[in-house]
Formats: C-alpha cells, structure tokens, sequence
C-alpha cells in the first residue's frame, strides 16, 4: 500500500514511518506542505493519507479540501496539535475519515492507521 | 499575566514529553521575567494570535536538547544533526497546541515554529506582555518554559464585561 506523510516537520514524517514500518507498509511518500502533497498527490496517487494541518505555503485542511475535490474515496488521516471540537468538526466536513491529536504516542498512531484501513475495506 | 492561563501549558507540557519522550517533568515555581534570567543555546518559539496574543517557547542547553530531541526521534539527535532544530520547534508546536485546546472560548491560532540557535542568547518580548520563566527539571536535565500572553482588547473587555454582569 501506498502511503502518503504530509506533514513539515521531518521528525514526525519519521516517527509515522517507524509506525508504519512496524504495520508492515514501507511504501511511503513525504511531503512538508499542502502545495507539494498535491503535486505528488497527482503523480503518485497513494491510497492512504496523513495530514498535519499547519503548514507553510498550503495548509492541511485546504489540502484535504482539493484533494476531496479530486478523489473522494482516498483515506485521509489528520494529525495535528489542533485538537479544539470545532477543529475536529471542520476536518471532518472538509473530508477526513480519522484524527489524531499531537502528541500521540506510538499505539495510538498504529490504532488509528489500523481502524481507518478496516473501514475502508469494510465499505469496498 | 494572568495565572489562570499558566495550568494549560503546564498540563500541556507535562503531557507532551512524558507522551513523545517518556519523560517526566517536575515544574517549578513560576517567576516574572527579569533582566537576570538562565541563557540558553536554543529555543523552540510558537506565537499566538486571535483572541489572544503573546507567545511560548521552550528554552534549552545544547545538552539537554540533544538528549530530548533523541529521546523524541527515537534516534540520536545531536547539535549538528539536520533535524536537531526541527524536533525541538515541533516539541513547542505540540505544548502550543495543547495549551490552546485548554483555552475554552477562545478563538487562537498558533505560528508555524520558530527556531532560534545561538550560546547563551536571551529571548526578548513585548513589554506589553509580562512574561514568566518556568523552570522544568526531567532526568535529562532542566530546561525552561517562558510564557507571555495576554488577551486581545475586545476579548478582555467582554470578559470583565461578563465578570461584572455575574457579581
């Protein structure tokens, strides 16, 4: 499985890689902001995402919203310090099936990466 | 500065490292910020604005932040390392961010992080936002939090607004 990291700090990029790694999906694609995940997005269409949502040059949440606009089937996970309700709401209108609230530990980023790959089975 | 906002990044802070660095936090004292204050040799900085307006940052040594920054990669992470600078601002994103989920009410955003190196350099603030160092002792060593936030005019005048109406 293809997966996409975007998110602009390359220590979380590589945590979530050390996490996925232990998943089994070694696939991965990286992205520090919303402008270069949408070029890739295009190139490399990868069947599962994960979004921080504050970024420099296009954020997380103006991302989840083009890439919806592109392809309303592809998991969008995402993973932010914005942990408000009303932030929670908004990503959800906007088209993400997960969130995960920094800090996370290891468990709780390998739970959600899990559940939202079983929903999405479950719904094909 | 008002004491009420120092428990969320209290919580916060405590709650990031012990999450991302297994790493307890005994936190000290606050104290306003003098002219006599520990130096540091990098600072992981996050502003805010909105209804509020001031910022956090977190204050290290090169020693103390090498090991945190380890301890939060899950690799060795020294001065030199490319990601040394990132680690540290994204630990401040995460105490920022968890703090403002604290902040029931309140519309805020918070900057992307700011990262500043350099021996012992002094952070300096608006005078319009006292500002207070917390001293944070792990087992790695202490570093410090430094705190100055203030509510913008129209939220403050609501608030005292509504404190009136209540008595």
């Amino acid at each position: 499985m293809k997966i996409m990291l975007v998110d602009d700090s390359r220590t979380i990029r590589n945590i979530q890689k050390n996490v996925l790694k232990q998943l089994g999906h070694e696939n991965v694609i990286e992205a520090e902001d919303g402008v270069q995940a949408l070029d890739k997005f295009n190139q490399d269409k990868p069947e599962l995402m994960l979004v921080d949502w504050n970024m420099p040059n296009m954020d997380g949440i103006t991302l989840v919203r083009k890439v919806r606009e592109l392809d309303k089937a592809v998991p969008i996970i995402m993973c932010t310090t914005e942990a408000e309700k009303s932030r929670v709401l908004e990503a959800v209108k906007a088209g993400v099936n997960n969130y995960i609230v920094k800090p996370f530990t290891v468990e709780s980023l390998g739970e959600k990466i899990s559940q939202t790959m079983e929903k999405v089975a479950a719904k094909a | 500065m008002d004491v009420r906002y120092i428990n969320p990044f209290v919580k916060s802070i405590a709650n990031t490292f012990q999450t991302m660095c297994g790493l307890s936090i005994n936190v000290e004292k606050p104290q306003l910020k003098s002219g006599d204050d520990p130096s540091s040799d990098v600072s992981g900085v996050i502003g805010f604005s909105g209804d509020a307006a001031g910022s956090v940052a977190l204050l290290f040594n090169y020693d103390v932040a090498s090991k945190i920054a380890s301890a939060f990669a899950g690799t060795e992470i020294n001065e030199d390392h490319d990601d040394f600078s990132d680690a540290i601002g994204e630990l401040a994103n995460m105490v920022a961010g968890g703090a403002k989920a604290q902040f029931e009410g309140l519309n805020i955003s918070i900057s992307l992080p700011n990262v500043i190196r350099g021996k012992n350099h002094n952070l300096s603030g608006s005078k319009s936002a006292p500002r207070l160092i917390i001293p944070c002792n792990t087992d790695m060593g202490t570093f410090y939090m430094e705190i100055g936030m203030v509510l913008t005019k129209s939220v403050a005048a609501s608030q005292t607004a509504a404190v009136g109406a209540s008595q």
